[in-house]
């Protein structure tokens, strides 16, 4: 069983241009993301969005595994392959043929971080999503560990038990464990960048700083799609899927 | 003693040495009699003395539900339908094989990751990645093939009562109608089972004879295995 070939070999051969945020909780990726759909939108693209567990099916079993604390290290990275499998088959994939920008927040490079911060192997994780397409552009939001903790921790009030990575017993407090697999992943993060050659994004910046950084990156990729005729209505493929 | 490996990387935690009992695989495709034969099988070494335990596909208690739920209304994709029954399978492993082969049992396992691997590349799935996707398997100790053709799985399908949907491919139609479908999805299931057959060295046992043959052939051979080893334990 060879693992020669990975992920990355899917360019896209599609019209549409898919757009994706990475980085860990805090980082603003999400914010960014919705500006972004709102100014393409107002320049009259075709605008899907794309995220996680967005597949009802697989939905029910990852809720079932997380609430009952069912899912182990390989358990939790297939059950959420099977989930963004479907998603790539069912919801990006057709927006790409139909031309959309499909606007993903958190891709591939979520599942090979928080993944292998869980203990399961780089070359492995990699090879199971190679059915993925690769994306357009890749955002990177890179944050000091304390911004994107105080941010999450100052804000919210419970932290999920998955979330916190307490099935890795870190340390037995939830926060505590939060921030030492938080930092975990960050680390694999930072990897990937030169790895995948992510543009990296400083998110410590003033919002409309990064939102006007965001826009000179994706400006390149538009030429060439043309904006939907005026007087069309655009809501087809505008609300986020449930 | 380092004796159970896996095909790759292998499973996150996973300390190999704490495994003593051993892993059986009986293969092979639908309605040719597997359960049977996993039964005598079961029957005949508690009769021996030692302690069986059995898993199978879709019984995983993280994605059977899921996986029973997608079926009937078959609104997974193909490719997602692949990675579920890899869930489910790898929950099995871990949850069901792993402590049954601590605790010193013959774990006899309905179907292993080769009907998994079979099944994903009839319906398109590239063998290097779905093999690829289930390295983290343990290998077992032996694979017992019950092997027929698909024209000797028809009688014997039609026999026991009208085909299966899934059975026959009908997620990926292959014919005309369900017997069509039938024989070219199996045949192709078979097909791919004979490639797997040599690459991961299976025992195979002629399925297309009566049934006490090649139960009784399946026995001694698994009775020949075990006494091996303990043998080796008492020395």
């Amino acid at each position: 069983m060879s693992g020669s070939k990975t992920y990355g070999e899917r360019p896209n051969p599609y019209p549409g241009k898919l757009v994706i945020v990475e980085g860990i909780d805090g980082s603003g990726k999400s914010t960014q993301l919705g500006l972004l759909a709102q100014w393409l939108r107002g320049e009259g693209h075709l605008v899907t969005f794309s995220e996680w567990n967005s597949s009802s099916i697989v939905k029910a079993t990852t809720s079932r595994g997380k609430k009952r604390q069912l899912l182990t290290p390989l358990t939790f990275s297939l059950i959420h392959a099977t989930d963004f499998s479907d998603r790539v088959e069912r919801d990006i994939v057709p927006a790409l043929k139909a031309g959309a920008i499909v606007l993903a927040d958190r891709y591939v490079y979520t599942a090979f971080a928080r993944d292998v911060a869980r203990g399961v192997d780089r070359q492995w994780v990699r090879s199971l999503y190679r059915f993925a397409v690769t994306p357009t552009l890749a955002v990177y939001y890179r944050v000091p560990l304390e911004v994107a903790l105080y941010r999450i921790l100052s804000g919210r009030p419970k932290l999920k038990w998955y979330e916190a990575g307490m099935d890795l017993k870190l340390h037995t407090d939830l926060t505590e464990s939060y921030k030492r697999f938080q930092a975990r992943i960050q680390q694999e993060y930072e990897g990937l960048v030169p790895e995948y050659g992510l543009s990296s994004m400083d998110a410590t910046l003033p919002v409309e700083v990064q939102q006007r950084a965001l826009r000179d990156l994706i400006r390149p990729h538009l030429k060439g799609i043309t904006p939907a005729p005026l007087g069309q209505p655009l809501e087809a493929g505008e609300e986020r899927r449930a | 003693m380092r004796r159970f490996e896996s095909y790759g990387q292998g499973i996150p935690g996973l300390e190999p040495g704490d495994l003593s009992g051993w892993l059986i695989v009986v293969e092979g495709p639908d309605g040719v009699g597997r359960t049977t034969h996993v039964d005598r099988l079961r029957r005949h070494l508690e009769q021996l003395g030692y302690a069986v335990a059995e898993t199978g596909f879709t019984r995983s208690d993280l994605a059977s539900r899921g996986i029973r739920r997608a079926k009937q209304g078959n609104t997974l994709g193909t490719n997602a339908f692949n990675l579920f029954y890899a869930t489910d399978f790898a929950d099995r492993l871990e949850q069901q094989i792993l402590p049954a082969l601590r605790a010193g049992f013959v774990m006899i396992t309905d179907r292993y990751i080769y009907s998994l691997i079979a099944r994903a590349i009839v319906r398109g799935a590239d063998p290097d990645w779905i093999k690829q996707v289930y390295s983290f398997a343990l290998l077992p100790d032996a694979v017992f093939y019950l092997r027929i053709g698909a024209q000797q799985l028809v009688h014997r399908v039609l026999a026991d009562g009208p085909f299966d949907y899934w059975e026959s491919g009908m997620d990926v139609p292959m014919g005309e109608d369900l017997y069509d479908s039938f024989v070219t999805y199996q045949g192709r299931i078979i097909h791919e089972l004979d490639g797997l057959a040599r690459e991961y060295a299976f025992q195979t046992l002629d399925a297309a004879r009566d049934k006490d043959d090649i139960s009784e052939e399946l026995c001694a051979s698994v009775s020949r295995l075990l006494l091996k080893r303990s043998a080796g334990a008492t020395a």
